[in-house]
């Protein structure tokens, strides 16, 4: 129940980060999904990412639209603002929320349903903008609040809980991302953190669209034989095609790796993404390279994760609108209204 | 060649300050800005003028119209009928030349003959060669269509007697700098004045100076509630392209540019996204309003239909966002490029489950510029959509209107909004908690403080501090708050104008928006016929108790509107609980603008029912 608090104790031993946070202090409210979601792994992977950040809880923004992955942002960052918006349309409000104060960092988290059907559209354009954002589907390839119809995620062919095959052909939103411009684009798995949190944290760090498309098993309705989004489907099929590594711009460079092995991102705010190649075909630099081979391991039943693109370089959608640097919420009638000295020499031109 | 003459009819319409041109042109031909020259000059003599694009959902080729009615009295309502009519366009001749009033004028393109059937024994003919004279003047084929409009603006100028310099200085402040273009427009204006000199004969209609027009400006409500906009404080657009609505963002975009630009940086005070769709445009509205930033859209009725889930969303997450409706003809995709006010019901009751919107009704260009800006405080004080709903007629079209004020002192009214400091000295924050009494809660801004102040906003029912609850009672707190809420906001918009005659009427007539010029002209023709009525403009929803008593004191009102249903007369008897039978509707929904003369004899017909049988027999 979403309206019990968590008890406030806190363990004494509890490690802290550089500004005096807990994990603790980043976790929300209980969860109300199902024993062994891989949702809540993705929240913890979150909740983790965010407090080795360093971040401050407050200055994150969480929104997220309709579904079982929709209601999560209420389980993490409880001192984060949340925005339950509707059905699909949670890139619109993050975009506007976004124009209205460029200094928060924007949490989107979205399911297939969410993303893939309904909000398909918004998921597109929000992308195409270069909204500065993570956005986080978590994929598991059925409706799971309205108990189990397929999602527009689901592989041609997979079959349902009750024995129906999905006959439609996927939306693969990670190769939609690429295609569009997000430039920073990944996929993990609920079932691998060690993964998964890297991601997320190369993401935060990321300016620009940063999408991530997490492959996250519905326990209720889609984990049985027969499925392509169940565990043992995607532990079976995962092919990493690198491990990353992130390292904050404060943290000294101290591990080494065989050279060839690596490939070191500075992003734009210093921090280092550190890829260890497992695929030696594999090109997180090469948009269409990247999106051949993703589609290329796809037909062959394989799930592709890691860091699939990243274009350190972006820009984001308030360098295409050139927009003050000061958060434009906070600017008030001194610098809005124009006055009434020019009032009168617009009248003028109307006469 | 010469112009084609026929021997002039016995009646000749005669009328100084006081008539109606009506141009008939072809889309794209360039013949706006000409016709829009006509209106200025005369505005500049101190006359004035209303024109009305009436122009087709298309870019080259369809028919398209553009109606001047000059009054020196200042009615601004469309007049109905056509005293002269500039005929440019083949395509529509038959039914042009039907329009023209019994003695009027009919100005055309005589450079190829026509059948003596294709006129009218009782209209003035004034044929004009000008394809032959542009074709003998001018090599280039744009050029040659171009002045042709120029040419005949000459010659209406030295038929009406329309001041030639005021035309030459407004060609000065259109081209300064573009010398070149200055001095061919110039020629082509004396080309037309020489010919109208010496080859047409004198007509009845003059222009006269007059010191009428005042500090009054000339502007479209498009342009206006733009300005409204950036003055009230708009820091975020999103829209979509839609008629009537586009050149509102355009404007918006327009000043942003000249005024909003930080002068030190460079950078942007404002942002706007041409989003891909409505739900789009609304949905960043939400998001910037929720994240303290001044947002709004504006929308034609097909965006209105499909933004009403974030509508509702709005309502009862409670998030301010302005949303400006420039009304067309529905429903559907109904009549794109006509005039109606047909979505008063589906803007005041938007979205699904039990919900009541503010709409706010301007009557002109001036208000849409005072109503957008004081849209963005309500929005911001009552925490919740709000609407204004201007029309194509008001939108589209420029009006004379009173000119745009500010006061530098005015500040924007932000609300009720929980600061850092507040929180901080542990002021006990529930975002849906009525502190007040007043029904607004207290909201914060994301990101304001580290420990408090923190909510969880979204679409379901919830407790006073923001916990998702389906309990009954935190569900019903919620929706009587809100309806205390709407109460509060009944003190705070536009009050209604009342123009009474101090007992004498027993009847009333209700009307709002664009109808407002024709309503005052209509009330003096019935005065005429020593019809009295009281008058009340309704510039709000929700309605101020003062609309339920103006109905109560007078045995019958008649209800203005522009819409098939009566949507208003409706939200009337909804909301007061008012019998039905009180309140008749006086409906046109044509597309065309309602006109002075319609009202009157409606209401005439209702009063007199038996003398107007006498006439009409």
């Amino acid at each position: 129940m979403t309206y019990i608090a968590k008890p406030k104790l806190h363990h004494p031993t509890l490690a802290c980060n550089a500004i005096g946070f807990t994990r603790r202090d980043y976790e929300g409210k209980i969860s109300t999904l199902c024993a062994g979601c891989g949702h809540d792994s993705i929240s913890a992977s979150i909740i983790q990412a965010c407090w080795e950040l360093d971040i401050e809880p407050h200055r994150v923004a969480k929104l997220s639209g309709i579904g079982c992955s929709s209601k999560t942002p209420d389980y993490f960052l409880g001192q984060s603002h949340g925005f339950n918006t509707v059905h699909g349309r949670m890139p619109s409000v993050l975009t506007g929320a976004n124009l209205a104060n460029r200094d928060l960092l924007y949490l989107g988290v979205s399911g297939d349903g969410d993303s893939a059907s309904i909000g398909i559209g918004q998921f597109v354009h929000a992308i195409r903008r270069g909204v500065n954002m993570v956005y986080i589907v978590e994929n598991n390839g059925v409706y799971g609040l309205t108990k189990g119809q397929f999602s527009a995620t689901a592989d041609q062919g997979s079959k349902s809980k009750k024995g129906v095959v999905n006959t439609d052909s996927p939306l693969d939103l990670v190769g939609l991302a690429m295609q569009l411009g997000a430039t920073y684009v990944a996929r993990g798995f609920s079932g691998d953190k060690k993964q998964l949190v890297p991601l997320i944290k190369g993401a935060i760090a990321h300016r620009g669209a940063a999408f991530i498309d997490v492959i996250s098993p519905c326990v209720a309705f889609n984990n049985h034989a027969g499925s392509t989004k169940s565990y043992e489907y995607v532990r079976e099929h995962n092919e990493a095609v690198n491990r990353l590594d992130f390292i904050d711009v404060r943290a000294e460079i101290t591990v080494d790796y065989a050279e060839g092995e690596i490939v070191d991102v500075t992003q734009h705010d210093g921090s280092i993404v550190r890829l260890r190649k497992l695929s030696a075909d594999f090109n997180a630099h090469d948009r269409i390279k990247a999106m051949n081979y993703v589609h290329a391991q796809q037909a062959k039943g394989e799930v592709v994760t890691g860091l699939l693109y990243v274009d350190p370089d972006a820009h984001d959608l308030h360098e295409h609108f050139n927009t003050t640097e000061v958060p434009i919420n906070r600017l008030g009638a001194k610098e809005l209204s124009p006055g009434a000295d020019n009032l009168a020499k617009i009248n003028n031109s109307l006469r | 060649m010469t112009a084609h003459r026929s021997p002039l009819p016995a009646h000749r319409l005669s009328a100084t300050n006081d008539f109606v041109v009506k141009f008939a042109n072809v889309n794209g031909s360039g013949s706006a800005s000409a016709n829009e020259l006509f209106a200025r000059s005369i505005l500049r003599m101190g006359v004035p003028v209303s024109p009305r694009n009436i122009f087709p959902s298309n870019i080259q080729g369809l028919p398209t119209w553009y109606e001047v009615r000059v009054s020196e009295r200042g009615w601004l309502g469309r007049r109905g009928g056509v005293d002269l009519m500039v005929a440019m366009n083949p395509q529509t001749w038959d039914a042009d030349i039907k329009e023209i009033e019994p003695g009027g004028y009919l100005f055309y393109d005589s450079t190829r003959p026509l059948p003596a059937s294709k006129f009218r024994d009782d209209v003035n003919i004034i044929g004009m060669p000008l394809t032959a004279i542009c074709n003998s003047t001018y090599a280039d084929a744009r050029q040659r269509q171009l002045f042709k409009n120029i040419m005949y603006l000459g010659a209406l100028s030295v038929l009406l007697g329309i001041d030639a310099r005021e035309i030459k200085r407004l060609f000065a402040e259109q081209y300064k700098g573009k010398e070149k273009l200055l001095d061919s427009n110039m020629q082509a204006l004396e080309l037309g004045r020489e010919h109208a000199a010496q080859h047409l004969d004198p007509i009845g209609l003059h222009v006269q100076r007059a010191d009428n027009v005042g500090e009054k400006i000339f502007v479209d409500g498009n342009v206006a509630a733009a300005l409204g906009c950036v003055y009230g404080g708009a820091t975020v657009c999103a829209w979509y392209p839609i008629t009537p609505s586009s050149s509102l963002a355009e404007a918006f975009q327009k000043y942003c540019m000249k005024y909003r630009v930080d002068a030190e940086s460079g950078r942007n005070r404002f942002a706007i996204v041409q989003a891909e769709d409505e739900i789009a445009s609304i949905g960043m509205c939400v998001g910037a309003g929720w994240n303290g930033a001044r947002a709004f859209t504006t929308t034609a009725g097909p965006g209105i239909s499909l933004m009403n889930e974030f509508i509702g969303l709005a309502y009862f997450a409670e998030i301010p966002v302005t949303i400006i409706d420039v009304q067309r003809g529905g429903p559907s995709t109904g009549m794109p490029t006509r005039t109606q006010q047909s979505d008063v019901l589906a803007c005041a009751y938007a979205s699904h489950g039990d919900t009541k919107h503010v709409l706010l009704l301007p009557e002109d260009p001036h208000e849409c510029f005072e109503f957008s800006a004081q849209a963005l405080d309500l929005a911001d004080r009552l925490q919740t959509p709000i609407f204004v709903l201007t029309d194509l007629d008001i939108g589209m079209n420029q009006r004379l209107t009173a000119p745009f004020q500010w006061d530098d002192r005015r500040d924007y009214d932000r609300g009720k909004v929980m600061t850092a400091e507040e929180l901080e000295a542990g002021k006990d924050f529930g975002r849906y908690k009525d502190v007040d009494g007043d029904g607004i809660p207290y909201r914060t801004y994301p990101g304001t403080h580290a420990e408090r102040g923190a909510y969880f906003t979204r679409g379901t029912s919830r407790d006073p501090y923001a916990r998702y609850s389906e309990k009954g009672p935190d569900y019903v707190y919620n929706m009587e708050r809100l309806l205390r809420k709407w109460d509060t906001a009944k003190s705070l918009v536009p009050q209604p104008i009342l123009r009474g005659t101090g007992g004498e009427a027993h009847d009333g007539v209700i009307y709002y928006g664009s109808t407002s010029p024709s309503m005052a002209e209509a009330i003096e023709l019935l005065g005429k016929q020593s019809l009295v009525l009281d008058t009340l403009r309704v510039r709000a929803f929700p309605f101020p108790d003062s609309v339920g008593e103006f109905i109560r004191q007078h045995e019958r009102v008649f209800v203005v509107e522009q819409n098939r249903d009566g949507q208003l007369r409706t939200l009337l008897i909804n909301e007061f609980g008012i019998d039905p039978a009180r309140l008749v509707a006086v409906l046109h929904y044509d597309g065309t603008p309602i006109t002075a003369r319609f009202i009157a004899g409606a209401i005439a017909a209702r009063m007199r029912p038996a003398k107007v049988k006498e006439n009409a027999a």
